[in-house]
């Protein structure tokens, strides 16, 4: 009897089954079994070509006392801070401003998203341009009359985080302004003339109120935007190439150089294994509200 | 999550919301537009600059403001870009890519959608067994720097050889196009009624012909976003395209890079802005032409968290 | 992946070796700038007019491009036709994994053995007796390119040698010029490095440092004096912020810069640019100091190969390579010197035949590559750029360099 149920059962919703392979074949087989391979290697000492030569936590221990290494993270950690937060606040801000009945929505509309058309390569190299000493904006600030102007975050290693943001802002802000003015336009206007019935000023509906319930769009938004500040990667290396000096050099990057320039495997395994660790630490507490606090559905 | 989905996907995202405006000139108007104005500006400036700049000589570069208008117009960077623009010794430009380019989109945008789809209807309406471990699996995918699987997926490819042909890259944006994508099918299918879906099991249907009779036709908000976001994705990419292809499967891209950077002396900011222009037409064009569809799909879909 | 059949089929279909009279070789390299692409020109010239075909596979952006993607088809089962590297320890592994083509029947019947010259570039060819690769020029990093022109706008003599470069530098930036032109890509910084090493250390301390790899010199007084003299440096290079090399040349060809260390392949951008080597710009071997050079080398390797057909155009091609008639077409365009002492370069100018003196004169070193692996070159590549700019001591950089090469040990 229940080995007939479970027989059933297995063969019950077997399309569905068999639609799901290529996810569970994608999870288990590259991002799990990749996963697992990179962090089994990272204990080795591979070279050009992954071998078996276990060297313990040598690779680790070789990564944080790398000055190139620990730059890299505190980089990535400024730039991820004021990039979330630049981008919420603008994406908001934008939306909030396309949502109150304005003349020639469609045109702003596109004019903001357009940027998320373009790669970060092409990102990278447009910016770069503009905040060039010799061309970009410190020029033109000086031929028309101020000559001390000085502008040119790139070549500042204190500064150049900032020429970076301005271009990544510029890249995905206005996709973020379209998930935000989609999460406004799903809140029901009965709210909204409950509010004004209440005499709620507009401001303070928007914070007390429609903050809230926009929860769902922001954790979208924190998941697209934070999975594209790890990967950071394209942008960096058309726009600054991780100079001046090391100033702007972000982890993805150590990854790369350390697994394909200086042909040191187990390095950029190393290296790749602890990015992958932080998004674990971000994401269990994600995946527990998503599938662990309630049910959903 | 569950108090927005409350919100029925009919309701009628592109309207927008607000007080009605009483006046032109009030202050209120006057913040917003200006506001609205003052990042217009920001957004626009590089498309102005890489427009104006691909019609200049390399003269009038060298004198002047980039900001400025060309004297003097002339389309030989964007001929140079297409057709002449050398990489070692192919010096025809990007047109050498381009049908590469469509070759590798459209079975990978295709793929990649229907797994992705039928994935999230998987997810949504057919759960089986630690079926939310597989999608938070998924949603750790998305953050893994793509240079950190390149590796592995070499052996990949390699053992199910395929390595260096176009199924090899179609197989790999549709594995990385995975994450993103099954999260926006799983929450656009979760705001339709369950109901609907159980009244369909009632009548005999099965998964495929639910799918394909009941849920397509529902949800073409969210195709038009998913293939928005593949065609612009798979357009842009480099990495997969040069590492997984060979020579004559290059992408545009791979001769956007070789443009951009075999830097003869002087760096031919025309052509490189022409060429860069060019590259991201497709994208562009795709952008410009379903903006609002865009926004409803997603109002539709992503926003449901 | 169910229609992983399907996938397959079409992908065998996709992968039927086209059928045609001439075989095709895909070749691989990052040679692109304007002088580096006239000069592959000539190798496919060559081939193709031996009845094969040259299928050009150039990536752009350096060996660090691409380098990664040539390493991924090879090891990824698809390997093209033959590919670039610099030699030495590059390769080393996927010979050792039995990745690439034994070359040493060729190298026999060509008499590479007598012909290659200096011998030690035939030698980083060799694994366990066999060849494995074909080298094509040498390439020697220790040069210094001046622009006679930026030297003539300050009213002030070309120098001769880096001491009194160093001591010209404020006359220059009085006249507006960039002292030293130095791109910002991290190679870049450590070959400075390398050549002010050779040039104010000497030839002993190099090699005791680099061959014999002693440690107690590397951390002694004479390589505290290297790391001042790069001090020196990065106070002229402060102004230059342009990234790619050719573009630092350009500064020292406009004459907006007075000077650029720069491997010999600098010379390839006068020589397109149209100035002659003595009127409008002088170089200085080792930088004018002591007038030894490294000898690196561009070689090429053909990754093994299924197709007998593409064998023997593989094996065809690498005799073509180092034959005297290439040699000197290619070397001529690409401005580098020739891996064989017995070709004729009398259509070779002013810098090369300095080259081509030191080279006769034995005045030769192995490269960095050549002796370090990537990854202690790649080390050093990240302290050297982080150095150059920044306002690092020069000490904290001398002892994280000798930590560097410890771990190379």
């Amino acid at each position: 009897m229940a080995e007939a149920q479970r027989t059933t059962r297995m063969w019950r919703n077997l399309n569905a089954k068999i639609a799901a392979i290529p996810m569970v074949l994608t999870t288990l087989v590259v991002f799990v079994g990749g996963t697992a391979w990179t962090v089994l290697y990272s204990f080795t000492d591979s070279k050009l070509l992954p071998r078996e030569r276990w060297v313990g936590f040598d690779q680790y221990e070789r990564l944080w006392s790398n000055s190139r290494w620990l730059t890299s993270i505190e980089n990535l950690m400024i730039y991820g801070v004021l990039s979330l937060i630049f981008t919420i606040v603008i994406g908001f801000v934008l939306a909030v401003a396309m949502d109150q009945k304005i003349r020639f929505e469609d045109t702003f509309r596109t004019i903001m998203l357009y940027p998320f058309a373009l790669s970060f390569i092409v990102t990278g190299l447009v910016w770069q341009w503009i905040l060039n000493p010799e061309f970009g904006i410190q020029s033109i600030v000086r031929g028309l009359g101020w000559e001390s102007f000085t502008f040119n975050p790139l070549d500042n290693p204190d500064l150049v985080l900032y020429g970076l943001l301005i271009a990544g802002l510029w890249q995905g802000t206005g996709f973020v302004m379209c998930l935000m003015l989609a999460g406004l336009r799903g809140i029901d206007e009965d709210i909204w003339k409950a509010a004004r019935v209440d005499g709620i000023p507009t401001w303070k509906t928007y914070v007390l109120i429609i903050l809230p319930m926009m929860r769902p769009v922001f954790i979208t938004t924190l998941v697209l935007v934070a999975a594209g500040i790890i990967k950071l990667y394209d942008l960096v290396v058309a726009q600054t190439s991780g100079g001046p000096g090391t100033a702007s050099q972000v982890p993805a990057m150590y990854v790369y150089d350390y697994m394909f320039q200086a042909q040191n495997l187990g390095q950029g395994f190393a290296a790749s294994t602890m990015m992958l660790l932080s998004v674990l630490i971000v994401l269990i507490p994600w995946a527990y509200l998503e599938f662990g606090g309630r049910k959903h559905g | 999550m569950a108090d927005a989905t409350l919100a029925a996907p009919t309701r009628a995202a592109a309207v927008p919301r607000g007080a009605r405006p009483k006046r032109a000139l009030s202050g209120r108007n006057i913040m917003i537009y200006g506001t609205l104005f003052v990042f217009s500006v920001y957004y626009l400036l590089p498309l102005w600059v890489m427009v104006m700049t691909s019609l200049k000589g390399m003269p009038e570069i060298r004198m002047g403001n980039i900001f400025a208008p060309p004297v003097e117009i002339t389309f030989e960077p964007w001929v140079k870009a297409w057709a002449e623009a050398c990489t070692g010794l192919n010096c025809d430009g990007l047109s050498r890519g381009f049908w590469n380019s469509v070759q590798i989109l459209i079975p990978s945008v295709i793929l990649s959608i229907v797994v992705a789809s039928v994935n999230g209807y998987a997810l949504t309406f057919w759960k089986f067994k630690g079926s939310d471990v597989f999608f938070t699996i998924l949603i750790f995918g998305a953050f893994i720097p793509y240079q950190v699987m390149l590796y592995p997926i070499v052996i990949l490819l390699r053992e199910m050889g395929i390595y260096g042909t176009l199924w090899g890259l179609v197989l790999v944006h549709t594995i990385f196009g995975m994450p993103i994508l099954t999260l926006l099918f799983r929450n656009y299918f979760s705001t339709i009624p369950e109901e609907l879906f159980k009244a369909a099991r009632v009548d005999g249907a099965g998964f495929w012909a639910i799918y394909a009779k009941i849920l397509m036709p529902m949800s073409l908000p969210i195709f038009v976003v998913a293939i928005i976001l593949q065609v612009t994705g798979i357009w842009n990419d480099f990495l997969f395209g040069v590492v997984y292809t060979k020579p004559d499967l290059y992408p545009m891209t791979v001769q956007l890079n070789n443009i951009v950077n075999s830097v003869q002396g002087v760096k031919e900011y025309n052509v490189n802005m022409a060429a860069t222009l060019l590259t991201g037409l497709v994208p562009l064009v795709i952008y410009f032409i379903s903006g609002k569809l865009f926004v409803r799909g997603i109002a539709a879909g992503a926003v449901k968290g | 992946m169910k229609n992983l059949k399907l996938v397959t089929a079409l992908a065998a279909s996709v992968a039927l070796p086209s059928a045609g009279f001439a075989t095709e070789l895909e070749v691989t390299h990052w040679w692109t700038s304007g002088g580096e692409a006239a000069a592959v020109a000539e190798l496919a010239k060559a081939f193709d007019a031996g009845g094969d075909k040259w299928v050009d596979g150039a990536i752009a952006g350096g060996g660090s491009t691409a380098r990664p993607i040539m390493i991924s088809r090879i090891t990824g089962g698809d390997p093209m036709g033959a590919t670039q590297f610099n030699h030495g320890q590059q390769a080393l592994e996927l010979v050792e994994a039995g990745l690439m083509l034994d070359l040493t029947d060729v190298a026999e019947a060509e008499g590479w053995k007598e012909k290659v010259f200096p011998p030690s570039l035939l030698e980083a060819c060799t694994v366990d007796g066999r060849i494995y690769c074909a080298p094509v020029n040498i390439h020697s990093p220790e040069w210094l390119w001046l622009s006679n022109k930026a030297y003539a706008d300050a009213g002030i003599p070309v120098p001769t040698n880096w001491n009194e470069f160093v001591a010209s530098a404020p006359q220059l930036e009085a006249a507006g010029k960039i002292p030293l032109a130095l791109g910002n890509q991290a190679w870049q910084s450590n070959l400075a490095f390398g050549a002010i090493t050779v040039a104010v250390a000497g030839l002993d301390i190099w090699k005791q440092v680099n061959v014999e790899k002693n440690m107690d010199v590397a951390a002694g007084p004479e390589m505290a004096a290297v790391f001042a003299a790069v001090g020196d440096a990065r106070k002229l290079a402060a102004k230059s912020t342009v990234q790619d090399w050719n573009q630092a040349t350009n500064l020292v060809l406009t004459g907006e810069a007075g000077g650029q260390i720069m491997g010999d392949w600098a010379q390839g951008e006068f020589q397109v640019a149209g100035k002659v080597a003595g009127t409008d710009y002088t170089c200085l071997p080792g930088l004018g100091l002591n007038a030894y050079l490294s000898t690196g080398c561009d070689a090429f390797y053909f990754p093994k190969n299924d197709d007998p057909e593409i064998e023997a155009a593989q094996k065809r091609l690498a005799a073509l390579l180092v034959s005297p008639e290439v040699q000197v077409a290619f070397n001529l365009k690409k401005g580098s010197l020739p891996i064989r002492g017995d070709v004729d370069l009398a259509a070779a100018n002013d810098c090369m035949k300095k080259g081509l003196e030191v080279l006769a004169g034995g005045n030769l070193l192995p490269t960095g590559d050549m002796t370090w692996s990537p990854d202690v070159v790649k080390q050093n590549e990240d302290l050297m750029v982080e150095f150059f700019k920044s306002d690092m001591a020069p000490e904290a950089a001398h002892a994280q360099w000798v930590e560097n090469l410890k771990s190379g040990l």
